[in-house]
């Protein structure tokens, strides 16, 4: 198959790359761009492991194709710090304990940013946040700590540095 | 009770790889990547049982891309297992030569310059089978007519297990009431969220380097290096982060030999990750187990005698299962005193996946009989659950007979806190209910199969120039947060801040050697070796601090938050940084260098210490549908001295989550030796949803033999939910499960059997 061009934005720097129109989007941030950060636990979009941000939204990137991310704007975990800064929820899972392996923490610290984003301030029911991770599995550390980050950002605990 | 004040034990901290985690930067197997690296891909077999007639690899060899395929014939048919003292264990053949076992199993392997190249090759290699008869239930096949899984293996009995104390016989005479019942107990997968995943890199100068997802390093290292015929030292395992092992990363697996072999032929870096059905299908699961159990208890609750046979799916191979056959029947008598006690396990080989360790190892299968048997006895003779386990549970200062004494032991606090909480509770709604489990767990297994010859755990500690310090520990880190356990454990002992010490863990050409992280073990082995290595460079320091200060020798001096001083004048001292300084002067410059090491002496059969712990489960069940929600799930737990207390919560919340999917929603469906749900749609763990409130409450207890007082924490936690879930429904509705997982129709057809029952009546 003729190999497309893909123009678009990976933590806000601008990339280019001739790639298989039928290549996953988590393909190509890991292997062509080497942000590995990205996991994949599954063949099924099922695991959330790889999930980032397109446009602000979270998104499995095993589910899409890149060349669906044209001109778009994509963020990895790897695109949450600033200048050395850590992002709210990436402090709150520090001080929560809401790892274990790591395996599915960048998947876990996506979904829970773009959940944030969409609040707007809004605090939210224990439900709700439990319902923006339910498509993140974590294997070691049965969620709660992860529930209990999210929570305390949402409050308003941890503020952007 | 907890001896001391510490200055870093038990305090919350950051896990010293957390900034690793929440950025991305922690690099798994999965993500590395070598200049020249080929992928590999496993073909696997269809079949449960066939023999192997011939394998034609030429088709495959000509798709332009594919560097090499291997089958038996490169391997030899080489077997192996990880139980080395036993050569007729050792019975796995990854690329088997002449038969295979169970479906899913690696005939051929392919390495190619891409992995879809790799992939298309494996529909190019043709396999002539002639399928054999097959069995996949160990009942069955244990009967004299079933087909031969192994040569020679008769009645495909693969291990047996006796354990017996007392005088079994005379104690039932006592009891005046027996009961009898049998039990199926289903596995589990780990499912770790890092699938099996490998790459081997063998360089001309003959050494081989395996990048590998392990639970233990140096078992990998002495494991490859005996199938590939190398000594131990020209193999490099490195271990980088891990995600995720649960028991089911420390036998070698196809990802490691397969990638193995085919960069020992190619000379060239070979990357092999599974897929996650071939996770499912062709790794390794907890076992299944059919448990019959026959208890013997006096009128005023006391327990007379237990006698249990177990029969254990073991699948086609040995693997780690034998253990699991053993401490399922220890465990199977925990945490209670019996006058006699008699088990016998076997272990049978079945054509289907094999069948070995995972977090609990073979307890939460035992404890989900024998909890509940127990809860149904005190039912049927009008006992309080608590009273009765309070009664027969372990104590400080127990023997088990012949098989392990009890130095630390908080059972009775664990049962009185639960107690006040289930009462708290009040009365329940219709339909819902509460139940209870107690039990314990070892801290790391004393047991040496593998014939390991070094010390179980050993920890190298360095103290540089500037007071910052290297620990080299053998133990791996695989999220349970071992690297940083072991440096609280160092920060505590040295006198310094944890942020001082950095750990080295997961290479074998740089750590020393260590069994690695199962059986509990590591808090308690790695722990005692990593306070040793501190105690000795500490050690070494103070000799300078004495000479510096001038001071009398009959005065104590210590270190405690990089401040060195005398103990009963604490204002008295100097700056640890400007100790270290001087003593690196007076050592010609050589760093301070602190050894550590453990092997348990005299500790009984199993392990040097036990944690204990009660658990309630409230639960509500739908009668229209089945359903069951889970409102709380509560723990009284006495591990010793907590060292993290944000990894200890961190591990009971995640045991409790494995352990409710094991109880109510984890099922491995096998048809004629398929696994019929081999994916994460069909397979369901525990989602956010569904996980309820966990809390905790620690019991304060002092190990004498875990470092500061430590014993294990987080995988004995596995063990009592699956059995207090059971206890929930049997108090909720009045029907007892004796089948795991507890699903919707497993409940509706106890239901139904209960009305029936009670319309005879
Ligand atoms: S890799 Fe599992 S959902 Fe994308
Ligand atoms: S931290 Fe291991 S899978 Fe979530």
């Amino acid at each position: 198959m003729e190999k497309q061009l893909l123009r678009f934005k990976v933590n806000g720097d601008e990339y280019e790359v001739y790639i298989n129109p039928k290549t996953l989007l988590a393909e190509v941030i890991r292997d062509h761009l080497g942000f590995t950060g990205t996991k994949r636990g599954c063949e099924t979009v099922s695991c959330g492991a790889c999930t980032v941000n397109v446009n602000g939204f979270s998104v499995k990137s095993c589910s899409v194709l890149a060349i669906q991310c044209q001109d778009m704007d994509v963020t990895t975990v790897e695109g949450l710090e600033k200048n050395g800064k850590l992002s709210p929820i990436q402090r709150a899972f520090l001080d929560n304990g809401s790892y274990q392996c790591g395996f599915c923490t960048p998947g876990m610290l996506m979904s829970s940013t773009a959940f944030l984003e969409e609040l707007k301030g809004e605090v939210p029911t224990e439900e709700k946040i439990r319902e923006s991770i339910e498509g993140n599995v974590c294997r070691c550390t049965g969620y709660n700590s992860i529930v209990r980050a999210i929570d305390a950002v949402a409050q308003g605990k941890y503020k952007e540095e | 009770m907890s001896h001391a004040k510490y200055s870093v034990i038990n305090t919350p901290v950051h896990n010293i790889d957390g900034v690793a985690k929440v950025t991305g930067r922690a690099t798994y197997t999965f993500d590395v990547t070598l200049p020249g690296m080929l992928y590999g891909k496993i073909l696997r077999s269809p079949h449960p049982h066939a023999k192997i007639l011939n394998i034609d690899a030429t088709r495959a060899l000509e798709l332009p891309g594919v560097k090499a395929v291997v089958t038996g014939k490169d391997t030899l048919g080489i077997k192996q297992g990880i139980w080395r003292r036993y050569e007729e264990l050792c019975d796995e053949q990854i690329l088997p030569l002449e038969k295979v076992r169970y479906i899913g199993e690696p005939v051929a392997a392919v390495a190619a310059v891409t992995e879809e190249i790799a992939e298309a090759a494996l529909d190019l290699i043709d396999v002539d089978y002639e399928v054999l008869p097959a069995v996949f239930e160990p009942l069955e096949a244990i009967k004299k007519e079933a087909p031969t899984i192994h040569e020679g293996v008769e009645r495909n009995v693969n291990v047996t297990r006796h354990i017996e104390w007392g005088d079994v016989d005379e104690a039932f005479e006592e009891a005046d009431y027996i009961r009898e019942d049998w039990f199926k107990c289903s596995g589990q997968h780990h499912m770790c969220m890092e699938t099996r995943a490998a790459v081997s890199s063998f360089t001309p100068d003959g050494k081989l380097t395996v990048w590998t997802s392990t639970q233990s390093a140096y078992y990998h290292q002495a494991l490859l290096a005996g199938v590939f015929g190398l000594r131990d030292g020209d193999v490099r395992v490195l271990a980088p982060y891990v995600g995720g092992g649960f028991g089911g990363k420390f036998e070698i697996d196809s990802a490691q030999f397969c990638s193995g072999v085919l960069s020992m032929k190619l000379h060239k870096p070979v990357k092999i990750v599974l897929t996650r059905e071939e996770d499912f299908i062709a790794s390794k699961r907890r076992t299944p187990m059919f448990y019959y159990v026959r208890t013997g208890i006096k009128k005023d609750g006391t327990f007379c005698a237990r006698e249990s046979r177990m029969f254990s799916n073991g699948g086609a191979y040995t693997g780690m299962g034998a253990t699991a056959l053993y401490l399922s029947g220890f465990f199977h008598s925990f945490p209670y005193k019996w006058r006699g006690y008699r088990y016998d396990g076997y272990r049978v080989y079945t054509n289907t996946m094999p069948s070995t360790s995972m977090r609990g190892f073979g307890a939460p299968q035992a404890m989900f009989c024998s909890e509940q048997q127990i809860d149904w006895i005190c039912a049927d003779l009008g006992l309080d659950p608590f009273e009765v386990r309070r009664k027969n549970g372990h104590t400080e200062g127990y023997e088990v007979p012949g098989q392990a004494f009890i130095a630390s032991c908080g059972l009775e606090q664990c049962i009185n806190e639960i107690e006040k909480w289930v009462k708290s509770k009040g009365k329940l709604p219709a339909n819902r209910g509460i139940g209870i489990s107690s039990c314990g767990f070892m801290s790391g297994g004393i047991f040496n199969w593998f014939d390991s010859p070094y010390s179980f755990s050993s920890a190298v500690v360095t103290i540089n120039f500037d007071g910052t310090v290297e620990l080299h520990v053998g133990c791996q880190d695989i999220g349970q947060g071992s690297n940083t356990t072991m440096a609280i454990i160092a920060a505590e002992t040295l006198g310094v801040k944890i942020e001082d010490i950095k750990v080295h863990s997961g290479d074998t050409d740089h750590c020393p050697a260590d069994l690695g992280a199962w059986g509990s073990r590591q808090t308690l082995m790695a722990g005692n070796a990593v306070k040793m290595a501190c105690e000795d460079a500490k050690k070494q320091l103070l000799e300078f601090a004495y000479a510096e200060m001038g001071i009398n020798i009959v005065y104590d001096l210590d270190i405690k938050d990089r401040w060195v001083h005398i103990v009963a004048r604490p204002e008295r001292g100097l700056p640890y940084g400007d100790l270290v300084k001087k003593a690196l002067r007076g050592k010609d410059g050589q760093r301070i260098v602190g050894r550590g090491y453990y092997t348990p002496h005299r500790k009984g059969m199993i392990s040097p210490a036990y944690s204990y712990m009660m658990q309630a489960v409230d639960a509500e069940i739908d009668p229209e549908t089945g359903k069951i929600k889970i409102y709380e799930v509560m723990t009284a737990h006495d591990c010793g001295q907590p060292i993290n207390p944000l990894g200890l919560i961190g591990q009971l919340e995640g045991a409790a989550s494995m352990a409710l999917g094991y109880a109510y929603l984890e099922d491995m469906p096998f048809e004629d030796g398929k696994m019929m749900n081999p994916n994460l749609v069909d397979y369901k763990v525990i989602k956010a949803p569904e996980m309820p409130k966990t809390d905790i409450i620690e019991i304060d207890t002092y190990e004498p033999e875990g470092p500061y007082g430590a014993k294990e924490a987080g995988e004995g936690l596995t063990n009592p939910t699956a059995a207090a879930l059971g206890n929930a429904v049997f108090n909720a509705m009045g029907i007892q499960m004796k089948e795991l997982p507890i699903t919707p129709e497993r409940i509706l057809k106890a239901l139904r059997e209960k009305k029936e029952q009670e319309a005879q009546k």
